[in-house]
């Protein structure tokens, strides 16, 4: 079976595949903290975490710290599944190289 | 880029993510050998009253005389006390310096989710251990005191390992031992203090600093 056809697209972005290893150590993560994890604008995070939630890889908690608002993020079951699969797909491509 | 090339460099950016994301890696090898230096410059001057009062054999004597009579309020005014407190924090200081020269350079906020995650977990063991050891002046056993002190160090920063570079671990465990073994040269606290603070974290912080920051 070649490892390439379970690479996952919406892994392609640095961003989304970055965005998904942080969520995976975390039980959740902040927008900030996002933002300075990866150093993009804020625009540019929420447009990779949109694509994250459509595929329900991510889930979202909007609440509050005193009045500001705070949203966290958490990665779903599929996503988890998803990453790992991904992740294999890339080990097997670095381990099938003889 | 070749396709194994990208595919390294995506595993290297997945972990990096995670380490990044989950840890305080701004932690400089310089920090440890600052706090290390005010270790033993603390020693030095530490060293320097038990001479005065007629070198440690006798300051162990006198120490030992007023054992259950000097009250806490005296033993705080004490001058190893004002050294010890002076000691703590300047090294507190220096490297909490350090550290932020650091993530500065390295353009990660100081202050984040992963900072406070390293604090509270530091503070657990430091914490417990400070009440701990307060009790036990009350008590009168300042002889168990400087032990105490490496030995709740140990433990926190074997603690901290998980959330920070994870090398802080054998610097964890280099105190835990020094610690227990000063549970039987009870009186020679001084130059343990010497060994563990001093010493121990500044060969700490040179080996972390050329694993790390060297340029």
């Amino acid at each position: 079976m070649n490892p390439i056809e379970h690479l996952n697209k919406i892994f392609d972005s640095r961003i989304r595949l970055g965005i998904m290893s942080a969520l995976m150590v975390n039980e959740e993560i902040n927008f900030n903290d996002l933002k300075d994890l990866l150093q993009i604008t804020d625009g540019n995070l929420a447009s990779h975490l949109k694509t994250l939630e459509e595929n329900e890889y991510v889930k979202i908690f909007k609440g509050f710290v005193g009045k500001k608002t705070n949203t966290t993020y958490s990665v779903t079951k599929a996503g988890e599944k998803a990453f790992k699969t991904h992740l294999t797909a890339l080990e097997k491509m670095i381990g099938g190289i003889k | 880029m070749n396709e194994q090339q990208q595919t390294l460099s995506d595993l290297q950016h997945i972990k990096n993510m995670m380490e990044r994301s989950s840890r305080f890696i701004s932690l400089s090898g310089l920090s440890g050998v600052a706090a290390g230096i005010c270790a033993l410059v603390g020693a030095w001057f530490a060293n320097q009253v038990i001479m005065d009062s007629g070198g440690p054999s006798s300051y162990r004597e006198a120490v030992a005389r007023t054992i259950g009579t000097e009250s806490l309020q005296e033993f705080m005014g004490h001058r190893l006390f004002i050294i010890a407190s002076f000691t703590f924090f300047s090294a507190l200081l220096l490297s909490f310096i350090f550290t932020y020269i650091r993530s500065k350079k390295n353009k990660i906020p100081i202050w984040g989710t992963t900072a406070k995650r390293l604090i509270w977990n530091v503070a657990i063991p430091m914490g417990a251990g400070a009440i701990y050891l307060f009790k036990q002046m009350q008590f009168g056993n300042y002889g168990l005191i400087a032990p105490g002190c490496l030995i709740f160090y140990g433990l926190a920063l074997v603690n901290a390992s998980k959330y920070t570079l994870s090398e802080i671990r054998y610097l964890g465990y280099c105190q835990l031992i020094i610690g227990i073994v000063n549970c039987w040269f009870v009186g020679y606290g001084l130059y343990f203090w010497a060994i563990g603070f001093g010493v121990f974290h500044i060969v700490y912080g040179l080996l972390m600093w050329y694993r790390y920051e060297r340029k």
